[in-house]
């Protein structure tokens, strides 16, 4: 945002802003002949995809708050009377409903997209670090709306994720509390939820304006790994990043949109279409598939860790599954340590490429674990022994495999430069 | 020039001094300013009024099981038969993963009240009619991970830690509590 030396604008109305607020000339450098590597593939459009689902979000999310009534007595009711009676409102909500979910499929795929091309090492850790806090954030935010129609699944999911602060030692009970603003999930609970779901929308707005700044400082990865040397080796973003992006866009936003239209409910759970009772909860509760996986770690632990032959328990089955589940966020933001690799791309380092993948697919089925009732089994063996194997192997992922690829890994030979790499 | 680096020194300390006060000044000011803000997320007074609730014993009959709401929860009240009376107190503590003895958790025994949210994450049991599962033991079944509890509401089998809370309950008269 510096006022360095400028370049003037033919237009004059566009000059006369320009000279007093360099707003055109930074959209220009930043959006306009902003050099960018020249061999994206179709993975860097999940950038671009989730700015687009953030600001659907915002959108859809004003509108539906202009209907809505946070009060445990009207809730459901003011959501029901969008759905039926206001006009165009079952699209808005449906909107809103699927573009979480959108929302969520468009950041996973930007993130393995960072581990498969190595776009959290040296020099983009922070960048990287400040996505990881994007994901929480729209974790949070993801989770309170959920609880905002007041169905079964808002109240039984408020309830048990709320009481996992309870695991903590000493002041548990009192942060659980203290969430509640009562003695269970109630209407002040509700309230909170609301106020605290239209804020971190915008607080994410922000996260991710620094998330570009430092992009924009670092410059982009690519498919590669290696940086751009010459003018050879970029493109101007504009015309030829904002054509891939929109191209890309408009594929997912007709995924989107079928989903809108045509299976709305098919990514919800029918139990949220009855009203909040707290007396009673439903045989079965899931979270949004987004959080299957992370559900299925909490869950995994389901012993007690404590000095052996003692009764002494030192971490409860309950404090070791939030530690689990929490944990695994902590990894990806230490991931640039962990993985010290000198090259960045799987593409050249097919051992960290086999076990990533591995990690993919142990990722997914920790989420069909997550899926299912806590005493399904698979075979013959309950499916929580899967669920504990699958957590083992994203753990060991992290803190085993990737320090010792680290110091391993041989790797094949990086091409000379991206332009070359293009050549073949 | 050796007096006045010895000046810029003493200058030096005393503003260390004045900074490290400021400091600490400034953040016991803002922790007190934060404090009320964070305080008003807890329990209002008005919440805090609805904490007791009444119940009136005498409809419920020997075998029976009654749900009531104390603080937006659940509270089980059941009129226990004898032999769930001599069951529960037939185990031995040491056997338990939370360590109660029955008499430690009535004030009545043919009376077990009891919060009905399960120690494990917050489901509501079930079993409170005789028509529903109640696990191996004879109590409450909490189908959300599979919780066991027995006919003094102790966690037996699952994964919840501690047994059915017992709320703060006095008797007003024979036949009606105050909980709370
Ligand atoms: C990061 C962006 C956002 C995410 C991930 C998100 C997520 C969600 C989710 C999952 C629901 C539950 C939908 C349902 O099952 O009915 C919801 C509901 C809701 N959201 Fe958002 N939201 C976001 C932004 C916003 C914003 C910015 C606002 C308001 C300014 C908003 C207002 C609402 C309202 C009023 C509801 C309740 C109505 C309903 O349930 O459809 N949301 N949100
Ligand atoms: S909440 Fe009851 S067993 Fe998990």
């Amino acid at each position: 945002m510096a006022s360095g030396p400028r370049e003037k604008f033919d237009n004059p109305v566009v000059e006369w802003i320009d000279s007093r607020l360099p707003v055109f000339t930074l959209m220009n450098k930043e959006y306009g002949v902003f050099p960018t590597p020249k061999n994206f593939n179709y993975f860097w459009n999940f950038g671009a995809i989730a700015m687009f689902m953030l600001v659907t979000m915002i959108v859809s999310g004003i509108v539906l708050a202009m209907h809505y009534t946070a009060n445990v007595g009207m809730a459901f009711d003011s959501v029901e009377r969008i759905m039926r009676d206001v006009n165009g409102g079952w699209l808005i909500r449906y909107i809103h409903m699927n573009g979480a979910s959108f929302f969520f499929i468009a950041v996973f795929i930007h993130m393995f997209r960072g581990m498969y091309y190595g776009s959290y090492k040296q020099p983009r850790e922070l960048l990287w670090i400040l996505g990881v806090v994007i994901f929480l954030l729209m974790m949070a935010t993801a989770f309170m709306g959920y609880v905002l129609p007041w169905g079964q699944m808002s109240y039984w999911g408020a309830t048990v994720i709320t009481n996992l602060f309870s695991a903590i030692p000493l002041v548990g009970e009192k942060i659980v509390t203290l969430l509640w603003g009562g003695f269970s999930v109630d209407n002040p609970t509700l309230n909170r939820f609301f106020a605290l779901h239209y804020l971190m929308p915008f607080v994410i707005f922000a996260v991710v304006f620094l998330h570009v700044w430092a992009l924009h400082v670092t410059g982009s990865n690519n498919p590669a790994g290696i940086e751009p040397k010459t003018k050879k080796d970029t493109l101007p973003f504009h015309p030829y990043y904002t054509m891939k992006d929109t191209f890309g866009l408009l594929v997912f936003i007709i995924v989107y949109a079928l989903f809108v239209f045509y299976a709305p409910d098919y990514l919800g759970h029918p139990d949220n279409y009855t009203p909040a009772n707290p007396l009673v909860t439903p045989a079965h509760i899931v979270p949004e598939w987004y959080f299957l996986p992370f559900y299925a770690m909490l869950r995994a632990i389901t012993f007690d860790i404590g000095i052996p032959f003692t009764d002494i328990t030192i971490i409860s089955a309950k404090l070791g599954g939030v530690l689990t589940m929490f944990g695994s966020i902590a990894l990806l933001i230490l991931l640039p340590w962990l993985d010290t690799h000198p090259i960045r791309s799987a593409r050249y380092r097919p051992l960290f490429r086999t076990f990533l993948l591995l990690f993919v697919v142990v990722f997914v089925f920790l989420g069909y674990v997550g899926s299912q009732p806590a005493d399904a089994t698979l075979g013959p063996l309950p499916l929580s022994v899967f669920g504990l194997l699958g957590t083992a192997y994203y753990y060991g992922f992290f803190l085993v495999i990737l320090p010792w690829l680290s110091k391993n890994e041989k790797g094949r030979d990086l091409p000379a430069s991206i332009h070359e790499s293009v050549l073949g | 020039m050796a007096a006045k680096t010895k000046n810029n020194q003493d200058g030096e300390t005393r503003r260390d001094f004045l900074q490290l006060t400021a400091g600490a000044f400034g953040a016991v000011g803002a922790g007190a300013v934060a404090w009320p803000f964070i305080n008003s997320l807890n329990p209002a007074k008005d919440t805090l009024a609805l904490s007791t609730t009444e119940v009136d014993l005498t409809p419920v009959e020997i075998g029976q099981s009654i749900t009531v709401m104390w603080r937006g929860k659940p509270v089980f009240i059941r009129h226990r038969t004898q032999e769930e009376i001599e069951e529960a107190r037939e185990v031995d503590t040491a056997d338990l993963r939370d360590k109660q003895t029955d008499e430690d958790r009535v004030e009545k025994p043919e009376w077990l009240v009891l919060v009905g949210i399960c120690t494990h994450l917050g489901c509501v049991p079930v079993g409170q009619k005789n028509t529903e599962p109640r696990g191996d033991f004879g109590g409450w079944f909490c189908p959300c991970h599979g919780s066991h509890y027995d006919t003094s509401g102790r966690i037996r089998k699952g994964p919840a830690p501690k047994n059915l809370a017992v709320p703060p309950y006095e008797f007003t008269s024979d036949t009606s509590i105050k909980i709370g």
